[in-house]
């Protein structure tokens, strides 16, 4: 059984990772053209999301348990590797930046009647497309550690956090080191789809859960070994013989 | 194409970039890596090394490939 503190984090962490881009992309439009549509919109889109959190979560609470962890520790590992992948290239080109940059959507005030369709458009779209992978990994994870309802805690948190943080302090979330958190969330990922994929597919991990903790330390000195050996790429040096 | 096909393509390229991403051959070796663990399981064989091996090997594969495309 996965603690129950280990999915919090991880769900936690991987939707502050979607939060960042999403709450740049809500309070950027929203203080272009005017709140009250962008914040309409962006409720449209996390009731799009709750609807596919529902119906995803009843249709995994179906399948037995050992099938239900190769499934979701297959696809985990598989999609947490792209994270993983993604997060060492980034972080070793941009060290912990954050991700910079002007506000993605600069448009005209809006100062007409009824809804701005624009901003509503434009954060509807940012919540859902950000807010997406966000919804597979907390109904992914929490449905293999059999604990749905705390990885909806930990999704839910994140965005609450996140977008507090962006609505009061605009240029702050651009600083957060979202490569680093991406990195941490592809290592998650990776160790629990490891772990559930093999436990899917009737392997008995020596030390059982213990294991666990044993993926995460391989996987971080994976991660600083290939951090140090592309920083060293781009800068043209070669390891000593 | 028409609509209900054009769709399903859509749907298919969607679900394939979201869970498969830029690089198959990280998801293929994944999907290998599983099936040989599981036959060497139902022999009796220890299989838990194989996986974290082949997530070590492909991400250093997969990180190599992109640095070179990206020259």
């Amino acid at each position: 059984m996965t603690g129950l503190v280990a999915v919090l984090i991880t769900t936690f962490l991987a939707s502050a990772v979607e939060a960042i881009e999403m709450v740049t992309i809500v309070v950027g439009v929203g203080a272009t053209r005017g709140w009250r549509s962008t914040l309409i919109g962006a409720a449209s889109g996390f009731g799009v999301l709750a609807v596919i959190v529902v119906v995803l979560g009843a249709a995994l609470s179906q399948v037995p348990i050992g099938p239900l962890r190769l499934i979701v520790g297959a696809l985990l590992l598989t999609f947490g590797l792209q994270w993983f992948r993604k997060g060492i290239m980034r972080v070793a080109a941009r060290g912990l930046a954050g991700i910079g940059g002007q506000d993605p959507h600069e448009a005209a005030e809006w100062t007409g009647p009824g809804i701005d369709w624009t901003a509503w458009f434009l954060a509807f779209k940012g919540v859902v497309l950000e807010g997406l992978e966000v919804a597979f990994i907390v109904v992914t994870f929490g449905a293999g550690a059999n604990q749905l309802g705390v990885a909806v805690i930990g999704g839910v948190g994140a965005v609450i956090v996140v977008g507090g943080v962006g609505l009061a302090l605009h240029q702050s979330v651009r600083r957060i080191p979202r490569s680093l958190l991406q990195l941490i969330v592809g290592i998650l990922l990776s160790t629990f789809g490891t772990f559930w994929a093999l436990e899917g597919v009737g392997v008995d991990w020596p030390g059982g859960d213990a294991a666990i903790p044993g993926l995460l330390v391989l996987y971080v000195a994976t991660a600083v070994t290939y951090i140090t050996l592309e920083r060293n790429r781009a800068l043209g040096l070669r390891p000593a013989a | 194409m028409p609509p209900p096909f054009s769709w399903i393509v859509a749907i298919a390229r969607f679900l394939y970039d979201f869970i498969v991403g830029d690089d198959w051959t990280v998801a293929a070796a994944v999907g290998i890596g599983l099936i040989l663990s599981a036959i060497l399981n139902v022999n009796h064989i220890v299989a838990w090394w194989l996986i974290p091996v082949i997530v070590v090997l492909m991400l250093g594969v997969s990180l190599r490939r992109a640095s070179r495309t990206s020259r």
